[in-house]
C-alpha cells in the first residue's frame, strides 16, 4: 500500500486519533476522542463554535498539545512530533499568508524550507491547478479575499501533505463564492486525492463536499457518518437540529408489530419504522423533516396509511418561491414546520385549520430522555 | 474618418463645469508648523553654514569672506574625534538592536495583558534627566563598585584592558563605559519602533510558518525579522542618528583620548575666540555624513519593499 513520493516519505495510512483529550485548566475542549480517517477521503468535523472542533484540528497539526491520547498517520505516531516535522499542512481561517512574499514565494515556501532546489514547475502547476498563474507576481494584500484562499489552498497543497487541514477556509468569503470555492475544493481533492479534514460551523458546507461527517458537540463526536446517514437518521436531537431542521414530537410508545412501531401523540395515533427508532420503548422523540411533511385542509385528503395530525392551525406562512414555508401550531402549543414545494398548490393563509401529514417510513424515533431542543440554535450561534 | 468629422455635433445642452473649490484649511495646519521648523530649523542651518566659510574672532566680529579652508581645518585635524563618534555610535546601534530585539519581541508576542505595563516600564527611566541617568553610570561604574569587582574577579578587566576597551583596573573613563552609557540612554529609541513593527505581526503567520517546515529559528528568520525590517531601520536610525551627535556620554564617562566630535565643536565655539566658523564647519561635515551614512543604508535595506 505504501509508496515512496517524490520527496522521499512514505506516502499512505489513514489518520487515527486515539483518546484524544485537551484540557485547559478545568475546562475540557475536547473529551476523548477516537476517530479514524481513511486515507483519501474529505472528512468534515462539524459544529458549533466552542465544540472542540478547531482544537481537534490545531492538536493533528502540532500546533496545540493534546493533553492526553496520541495520533496516528499510517503506522507513525506522530503525537511529539514538532508542527514543521509532520507531513501535515494547514489552509488557516484567516489565510495567513506571508505579507512580504509574493504569491509566487508564499506558493514556494514550503518546498524551499525542506530543500527543494528545483521549485518552478511545482509552484506553476500548483498556482494553474488553483487558476491564478497570472497573479505570481502579487503580493497577498493585492489579491481578493477568494484569490487569497485559493493561494492558501496552493501553498498547503505544493507540499503534498498526507493530510491536509482546512481550518473553516471559507468563512470569509460571502455566499456566492463560498458556493463556487466548495465546488473547486471538492475538485482539487479529487483530483489530488489527498485526506482531507475540513473544520466548519456550516452544515450545508460540510454536507456539499465532505465524504463523512463528524458532528462535535462539547468536545464529543455526536455522531459520524455520511451526509445522508446523518440527515435521514440523525442519533440525537443535537445532530436532528444542528443538520438542517427537524420536527421533534414527544411521543408514548404502545406497541410494536411487524417492524412498525405504534406511538401517540397529540392524543393521536402515528407510526414508524422500527429500523429508524433508536428507542422502542417508553417514552421517545419522533422526529421528521419539514420538506416531508404536508398539509391538507380536509381529513379526507390525507392519503391511506400516512401519519396525520389533526387540530393544527397555520400561524405563519412564507412564500420563498421554490417552496413554500409554513409554521402550523397544534392544540398543545408545539409548532411544526412544513417546507411545501412549489407545485402549484394553493397557498394557506395563516389561521386555516390544517391536518399535518406524513409517510410513516419518513420518520425516525429517537431517545425520548434527550433536551428536545439541543443544537436548534446552535447554528444560529456559530455564524454570528 | 470623413464620415465622422461630416457629422454635425450635437450641441449639448450641458450645465457648466463647477470649479473645484479652493480649500486652504491644509495649509492653514500646515503654517505653524512650516513656521516653527523655518525659524529653529532653517534659519539655524543656513546660519552655520554660513558661518562654516567666515573668518575672524569674538572681539573683531565675523565676516562672510567664503574662506573654505575652514573645512580643511575642520576635516583634517579632528580624525581621531570622528573616527571616536562613528564607532561609538555604530557599536551603540548593535548592542542596542541586540538588546532590543528580544525585549521587543518578548513584550510583543509573550507580554499578553502586561504589554502596555512592559512598555510603561521600559520609558519609565525617561523620565529622569538624561544628565542624572548618565552620572549615574559613574557611580554603577566605579573602581569600587560591583561591576569592577565582578570583572575583577573573573579576570576580564586584564582581557578588556589589553583589547584597550578599559584603561588599566578602571571600567570608568573609558570607551566601554562611553558605550554602555550610550546603549543605556538609547536603548528605548531602539525598543519602541521595534516593538511597534513586531506587535503588527499576526501570530498566525508563526503559526503558517511552523506548519511550513520552519523550526523556531527558520521562523524568526524567514516570517518575522523580514516582517519587522520597518522596526530595525526605524529604531537603527533613532539610534544611530541621535548617538553620533552626542557628546554628554563621552564628557561623563571617558577620558581624553575618547573625546568625540561633539565634544571639540563645543570646545571650539566656547572655548576659542576664533573657533566658531571651523566649529561650524565641522557640524556641517557631521550633518552631511550622517546624512549619506542614513541615506546609504534605507537605500540598502530596501525599505521602500518594506513600508
Amino acid at each position: 500500500m505504501s509508496s515512496h513520493d517524490v520527496l522521499g516519505r512514505t506516502e499512505g495510512g489513514d489518520l487515527r486519533l486515539v483518546g484524544l483529550t485537551k484540557r485547559y485548566g478545568s475546562f475540557t475542549a475536547v473529551d476523548d476522542l477516537s476517530l479514524t480517517i481513511p486515507q483519501g477521503s474529505f472528512f468534515a468535523l462539524l459544529g458549533a463554535s466552542g465544540c472542540g472542533k478547531t482544537t481537534t484540528l490545531r492538536m493533528i497539526s502540532g500546533l496545540e498539545d493534546p493533553t492526553i491520547g496520541q495520533i496516528h498517520l499510517g503506522d507513525q505516531e506522530v503525537t511529539d512530533l514538532k508542527p514543521y516535522r509532520r507531513p501535515v499542512n494547514t489552509v488557516f481561517q484567516n489565510y495567513a499568508l506571508f505579507p512580504h512574499l509574493d504569491i509566487y514565494e508564499n506558493v514556494a515556501f514550503g518546498l524551499r524550507r525542506r530543500g527543494v532546489k528545483d521549485v518552478k514547475t511545482a509552484v506553476v502547476d500548483m498556482l494553474n491547478l488553483v487558476e491564478l498563474g497570472h497573479l505570481a507576481k502579487r503580493k497577498p494584500t493585492q489579491l481578493s479575499g477568494g484569490q487569497q484562499q485559493r493561494i492558501a489552498l496552493a501553498r498547503a497543497l505544493i507540499n503534498q501533505p498526507q493530510v491536509l487541514l482546512l481550518d473553516e477556509p471559507l468563512g470569509a468569503l460571502d455566499l456566492k463564492l463560498r458556493r463556487q470555492m466548495q465546488i473547486e475544493l471538492k475538485r482539487i481533492q479529487t483530483e489530488v486525492g489527498l485526506t482531507f479534514v475540513h473544520v466548519t460551523h456550516d452544515q450545508e458546507e460540510a454536507m456539499t463536499m465532505a465524504d463523512t461527517i463528524a458532528v462535535m458537540n462539547h468536545g464529543r463526536i455526536e455522531q459520524l457518518g455520511s451526509p445522508a446517514e446523518l440527515y435521514e437518521n440523525p442519533a440525537t436531537t443535537f445532530v436532528a437540529n444542528f443538520l438542517g431542521q427537524s420536527n421533534l414530537i414527544q411521543a408514548a410508545v404502545e406497541g410494536e408489530t411487524d417492524g412498525v412501531v405504534t406511538v401517540s401523540a397529540h392524543g393521536q395515533q402515528l407510526k414508524l419504522d422500527a429500523k429508524r427508532c433508536r428507542s422502542t420503548s417508553g417514552k421517545i422523540i419522533l422526529g421528521v423533516r419539514p420538506e416531508k411533511v404536508q398539509i391538507a385542509t380536509d381529513r379526507a385528503d390525507v392519503p391511506a396509511g400516512f401519519n396525520a395530525l389533526t387540530g393544527g392551525k397555520v400561524v405563519d406562512t412564507s412564500f420563498i418561491g421554490v417552496s413554500t414555508q409554513y409554521l402550523v401550531q397544534m392544540p398543545s402549543g408545539e409548532e411544526l414546520s412544513v417546507f411545501e414545494q412549489n407545485t402549484g398548490r394553493t397557498i394557506q393563509r395563516p389561521g386555516t385549520e390544517v391536518v399535518v401529514y406524513w409517510d410513516p417510513s419518513q420518520g425516525f424515533g429517537l431517545e425520548g430522555t434527550q433536551d428536545i431542543e439541543a443544537g436548534a440554535d446552535a447554528d444560529e450561534e456559530a455564524a454570528a | 474618418m470623413t464620415t465622422l468629422t461630416e457629422a454635425p455635433a450635437p450641441v449639448e445642452e450641458r450645465a457648466p463645469e463647477r470649479k473645484p473649490r479652493r480649500n486652504f484649511t491644509p495649509w492653514a495646519l500646515l503654517l505653524p508648523g512650516l513656521l516653527w521648523l523655518t525659524v529653529f530649523f532653517l534659519v539655524p542651518i543656513l546660519t552655520s553654514v554660513s558661518a562654516s566659510v567666515q573668518t575672524g574672532n569674538y572681539d573683531d566680529g565675523f565676516k562672510l569672506t567664503w574662506h573654505f579652508a575652514n573645512y580643511k581645518d575642520a576635516l583634517t585635524k579632528f580624525g581621531p574625534q570622528y573616527y571616536h563618534s562613528l564607532v561609538y555610535s555604530l557599536l551603540t546601534t548593535v548592542f542596542c538592536l541586540a538588546l532590543a530585539y528580544p525585549v521587543a519581541y518578548f513584550i510583543a508576542f509573550k507580554g499578553g495583558r502586561w504589554k502596555t505595563l512592559l512598555m510603561a516600564l521600559v520609558i519609565v527611566p525617561s523620565f529622569t534627566s538624561f544628565l542624572i541617568r548618565t552620572i549615574a553610570w559613574k557611580t554603577i561604574l566605579a573602581d569600587n563598585g560591583s561591576v569592577v569587582h565582578a570583572l575583577n574577579d573573573l579576570h576580564l578587566l586584564k582581557i578588556t584592558t589589553a583589547l584597550g576597551w578599559t584603561v588599566g583596573n578602571h571600567v570608568l573613563a573609558s570607551p566601554a563605559a562611553v558605550v554602555c552609557g550610550m546603549v543605556y540612554n538609547f536603548l528605548p529609541f531602539t525598543i519602541l519602533p521595534l516593538y511597534t513593527s513586531l506587535e503588527k505581526i499576526d501570530p498566525r503567520l508563526h503559526e503558517a510558518g511552523a506548519d511550513l517546515y520552519c523550526g523556531p529559528f527558520q521562523t524568526w528568520r524567514r516570517v518575522t525579522l523580514p516582517l519587522s525590517m520597518p522596526g530595525v531601520i526605524g529604531g537603527t536610525l533613532l539610534t544611530f542618528i541621535p548617538a553620533v551627535g552626542d557628546y554628554i556620554n563621552a564628557q561623563l564617562l571617558g577620558n581624553p583620548n575618547t573625546t568625540v566630535v561633539g565634544q571639540r565643536i563645543e570646545d571650539l565655539f566656547l572655548r576659542q575666540s576664533d573657533g566658531y566658523p571651523v566649529g561650524s564647519a565641522m557640524s556641517v561635515v557631521m550633518m552631511v555624513g550622517t546624512l549619506v551614512i542614513v541615506m546609504t543604508y534605507i537605500w540598502r535595506a530596501g525599505t521602500e519593499d518594506l513600508l
